[in-house]
C-alpha cells in the first residue's frame, strides 16, 4: 500500500524520531511511505480555541498536501481527530465540505491503522521492560481506540504491560488549555504521573505525543526515572 | 477581564493548591465508581438504555409545546395550580405571594437545584420566612451559609469532624463522627420543623404529560414529608423534566439512581398527582407547580445545543470530570457545575461572561461518556469557545492566532518560523522558570520540550531527498 505519513507539527518540530518510527513499522510491513512535504498543521490549536476561520487556513494546507494520497496515517490521536472528527464539523456548509469529508474518511490513527486496516498485531518488535500506557482521551473517545495499542504490545517480546488505575483519565494537557489554566492542568498532571509511578513500570506509552508531552514534561521535572515512549517507537525497536 | 472569569481563575488556583482536598473528593468518588459500575452492569444493556433515554428525551425537548400542556391540563383537572414563570423573579414572586396569602410562615425545602437557581431561600428569608433545608446535606451547607457543592451530594466537601463541629456551634449538640448520629442529631431538628411549617417546597425530577404527574426521587423521606405534612406544597419544575408517559419513568427512576449515585432505585420514589382530594386523609390542601423557564427556550432555540435540555441532573458528568474533580464545586460560581454548568450556564446566564468555563476543559469527553442521556457535552464547550471568539474575540488570541493561521496557511514561512525558534530556544533555557521566561505558564510545573536539532522535514528530505 502507498501510505501518506501525517506528521503533526509539533512531532515533526520535537519528536522526529517517532515519526521515522512509524516510517521503519509500516516500510518493515512492505509498504510504501510517502511524506508529502507541504504539511504544516492540522489547525487543531485556533479550532479548539474557536477560532474556526484561522483553523481553516491551517486546514487547507492540510487538504491541499493529502489531496492525491491514497490513505493517510499519523501518529497522534488528537491530531488524528482533528482531521477524522472536526473537519466535517468545521467545513460544514463550505464549499470545500466534500474535499474535507474524504480526507476525513482516508485518514487513521497510527495503531488502528495497523490493526484495522491492515490487520497486524505483530510486527515483530523487542523491547524488555515493564510498560504502562495511557489513553490519549481523543484517539479513546472521538476515534474509539482502545485495544489496538494494547493487541500490538502483546506481541512485543520482552515487554511486560502493567495497566495503571487511571489509563483513560486525561493527563492534562488539551492544548492551549495547559497554559490557560495551567493550575489546573498541572493538578490533572499530577494525578496522571501518581498513577503512572504506582505500577512500578520503567517506561510510560502512549499513542499520542502532545500527552506524552505533557506527562514527561513532569517527570523530568522531577527527575522520575520514568521514561515516555511513543507507541510507534516500541514497535519499531528490535 | 470578566470578573466571573477572574474569580475562576483565582478559586481554581486556591483549589487545586490543596492537595489533601483533591484527595478527599477523588475518595469520595471513588466509592461512588465502584456502585455505579455495579449498578450498570444489572442493566441488560446499559449502551442501549442510554440510547432509549436519549431518544425519549429528544421527543419530549422537541414537543414541549404539547407535552407542557398536556401535563397542565392534567394536573389542574386535580385541583393542581400551574404558574407560567418567564423567569426567576416572576417564580419568586408568585411563591411569596401564595405564601403571603395564606399567612405562611414557616418553610420546609426538600432538596431542590431550580430554587438555588432562582435564589429563592434569600427572597424568602429577606421577607421574614422562616425556611428550613430538610436534605442532610442542603440543611448542612445551609448551617454553613454556603451553596451546595455539587448537584446530588451538596455536603461532600466536608469531613464528618467538620459536620460535627458544625452542629456543636449550630444546635449543640455533642461532638460524634458517626454518620448515624449525626443524621440523627438533624433529624431531631428537622422533626420539629416539619410539623411547624406550613409550606412545602420541593424540586422535581420528572413530570409526566400523559397522567400529570409529577415524580420526585430521594434517600431520606425527607421530601415525603416536606410535601405531604404542610397545608401548602410548592414544586418548582424546570420546562425541560417533562416526559411524555409514565412507562418512560420505569427507564429513567433506575437510570438516574444509577449515574447518580451507584443505586439500583433511589430509596423513595413518589408521584404526586394533585392536593389531597376530596375524602382523603391527608395530604396538602394546595399544590402549585411553577413551571420555569428561565431562558431554557433560549437554549431550545440552539439547534445544536437543544439535547443539553435533556439533562436529568444525575451529576454523572460531574464526578467523571477530572476538572470539578480537582477544582472542586465551589470555583464555578455557578448553580449548576462541572460539565453541564459549562455547557448551560453561557446560554442561561450570558456567554461573555461565562465563556470562560468552556475554555477551562481539556475537552478529554469522559462527560460525554458518562451522561446517561447521551448530550453531547464536551462538543458543546467547543461550540461555545467557537461562538464565544465570534461575538467577543479575545484581542490577544485572535491577533496570535491570525499569525498563527499566516504561518501555517504558508508552508514556507512556517519553516523560517522554526528556524527562529532554534535559534531563540537557547534564550528560553537562560529564563527559564523566572518572570521574565515567556513560557512559565507551562515551565512552572513541567519541562519543556526542546526542539529537535533537525525537524523530521529536514531529515526526510536530506534522507529520502526529493521523494513525494
Ligand atoms: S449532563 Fe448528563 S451526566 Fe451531567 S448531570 Fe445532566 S444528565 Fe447527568
Amino acid at each position: 500500500m502507498r501510505i501518506s505519513l501525517f506528521i503533526p507539527c509539533f512531532v515533526d518540530q520535537l519528536y522526529p524520531n517517532v515519526a521515522w518510527s512509524c516510517v521503519r513499522v509500516l516500510e518493515g510491513l512492505g509498504h510504501e511511505v510517502l511524506f508529502p512535504e507541504s504539511q504544516s498543521c492540522c489547525g487543531q490549536p485556533p479550532f479548539n480555541s474557536g477560532y474556526w476561520d484561522e483553523s481553516r487556513s491551517a486546514a487547507r494546507v492540510t487538504m491541499k498536501a493529502f489531496r492525491d494520497a491514497e490513505v493517510v496515517v499519523g501518529p497522534s490521536g488528537s491530531c488524528v481527530t482533528m482531521i477524522k472528527v472536526f473537519y466535517p464539523d468545521l467545513f460544514k456548509g463550505e464549499p470545500d465540505e466534500l474535499e474535507a469529508r474524504e480526507l476525513a474518511a482516508k485518514t487513521h490513527e497510527f495503531s488502528s491503522f495497523l490493526v484495522n486496516v491492515l490487520g497486524v498485531t505483530d510486527v515483530g518488535a523487542k523491547f524488555d521492560g515493564k510498560v504502562t500506557f495511557h489513553d490519549g482521551c481523543h484517539g479513546l473517545r472521538e476515534l474509539g481506540i482502545k485495544n489496538e495499542p494494547r493487541a500490538l504490545l502483546a506481541n512485543v517480546k520482552g515487554l511486560e504491560l502493567i495497566e495503571m488505575c487511571e489509563a483513560e483519565t486525561c493527563c492534562g494537557f488539551g492544548g492551549t488549555f495547559a497554559v490557560k489554566y495551567a493550575p489546573i492542568s498541572t493538578a490533572m498532571d499530577e494525578v496522571k504521573c501518581a498513577s503512572i509511578l504506582e505500577t512500578g513500570a520503567d517506561t510510560v506509552v502512549s499513542n499520542d505525543s502532545s500527552c506524552l508531552m505533557q506527562i514527561r514534561g513532569m517527570l523530568e521535572k522531577e527527575k522520575s526515572n520514568v521514561r515516555s515512549l511513543h507507541l510507534a517507537e516500541i514497535l519499531a525497536s528490535k | 477581564m470578566a470578573t466571573q472569569s477572574a474569580d475562576f481563575q483565582t478559586l481554581s488556583r486556591r483549589y487545586t493548591a490543596d492537595k489533601g482536598f483533591r484527595a478527599f473528593i477523588q475518595k469520595g468518588m471513588s466509592g461512588y465508581y465502584k456502585k455505579r459500575d455495579l449498578n450498570k452492569a444489572n442493566f441488560q444493556d446499559w449502551q442501549g438504555a442510554r440510547d432509549l433515554a436519549a431518544e425519549i428525551k429528544y421527543e419530549a425537548i422537541n414537543h414541549l409545546d404539547k407535552y407542557l400542556l398536556e401535563f397542565e391540563e392534567k394536573i389542574t383537572a386535580r385541583g393542581a395550580k400551574v404558574f407560567w414563570a418567564q423567569n426567576a423573579e416572576a417564580a419568586r414572586d408568585y411563591i411569596l405571594k401564595v405564601a403571603r396569602e395564606n399567612n405562611v410562615q414557616t418553610i420546609i425545602k426538600s432538596k431542590t437545584m431550580t430554587s438555588e437557581e432562582i435564589h429563592l431561600n434569600d427572597a424568602l428569608e429577606e421577607r421574614g420566612f422562616g425556611v428550613f433545608e430538610s436534605d442532610l446535606g442542603e440543611y448542612i451547607v445551609q448551617l454553613r451559609k454556603e451553596a451546595p457543592f455539587h448537584l446530588v451530594f451538596p455536603a461532600m466537601h466536608l469531613t464528618r469532624g467538620q459536620i460535627s463541629d458544625l452542629f456543636q456551634k449550630e444546635l449543640g449538640s455533642e461532638a460524634t463522627d458517626e454518620p448515624e448520629k449525626l443524621t440523627m442529631i438533624a433529624r431531631d431538628v428537622m422533626r420539629r420543623k416539619y410539623c411547624e411549617a406550613d409550606m412545602g417546597i420541593s424540586g422535581t425530577n420528572f413530570a409526566v404529560a400523559e397522567t400529570g404527574m409529577i415524580s420526585i426521587t430521594e434517600n431520606e423521606g425527607n421530601a415525603r414529608l416536606t410535601t405531604s405534612l404542610p397545608k401548602i406544597h410548592v414544586a418548582l419544575l424546570g420546562i425541560e423534566k417533562v416526559l411524555p408517559k409514565l412507562e418512560d419513568l420505569s427507564l429513567f427512576l433506575p437510570m438516574l439512581a444509577t449515574a447518580g449515585a451507584g443505586q439500583t432505585m433511589t430509596c423513595y420514589n413518589t408521584m404526586y398527582a394533585g392536593p389531597r382530594q376530596p375524602g382523603e386523609p391527608d395530604g396538602p390542601e394546595q399544590l402549585h407547580i411553577v413551571l420555569l423557564d428561565n431562558r431554557r427556550t433560549e437554549l431550545l432555540a440552539d439547534a445544536e445545543q437543544r439535547d443539553s435540555l435533556g439533562c436529568i441532573r444525575c451529576g454523572a458528568c460531574l464526578n467523571v470530570c477530572p476538572i470539578f474533580k480537582n477544582v472542586g464545586g465551589y470555583s464555578y460560581g455557578t448553580t449548576y457545575g462541572g460539565p453541564i454548568g459549562s455547557v448551560i450556564t453561557p446560554h442561561l446566564r450570558g456567554l461573555k461572561d461565562w465563556k470562560h468555563l468552556s475554555a477551562a476543559s481539556s475537552l478529554c469527553g469522559a462527560c460525554t461518556e458518562a451522561c446517561p442521556v447521551k448530550i453531547d457535552l464536551h462538543h458543546h464547550l467547543l461550540q461555545n469557545r467557537r461562538n464565544g471568539a465570534k461575538s467577543s474575540p479575545n484581542p490577544l488570541e485572535k491577533i496570535s492566532f491570525g499569525g498563527f493561521s499566516l504561518m501555517m496557511g504558508h508552508p514556507a514561512l512556517y519553516r523560517l518560523a522554526v528556524i527562529f525558534g532554534r535559534i531563540f530556544q537557547p534564550l528560553q533555557s537562560v529564563v527559564n522558570g523566572t518572570i521574565l521566561d515567556p513560557l512559565r505558564a507551562w515551565t512552572g510545573s513541567r519541562k519543556f520540550p526542546t526542539l529537535a536539532p533537525q525537524s523530521f522535514h529536514q531529515q526526510w528530505k536530506k534522507d529520502r531527498g526529493g521523494k513525494k
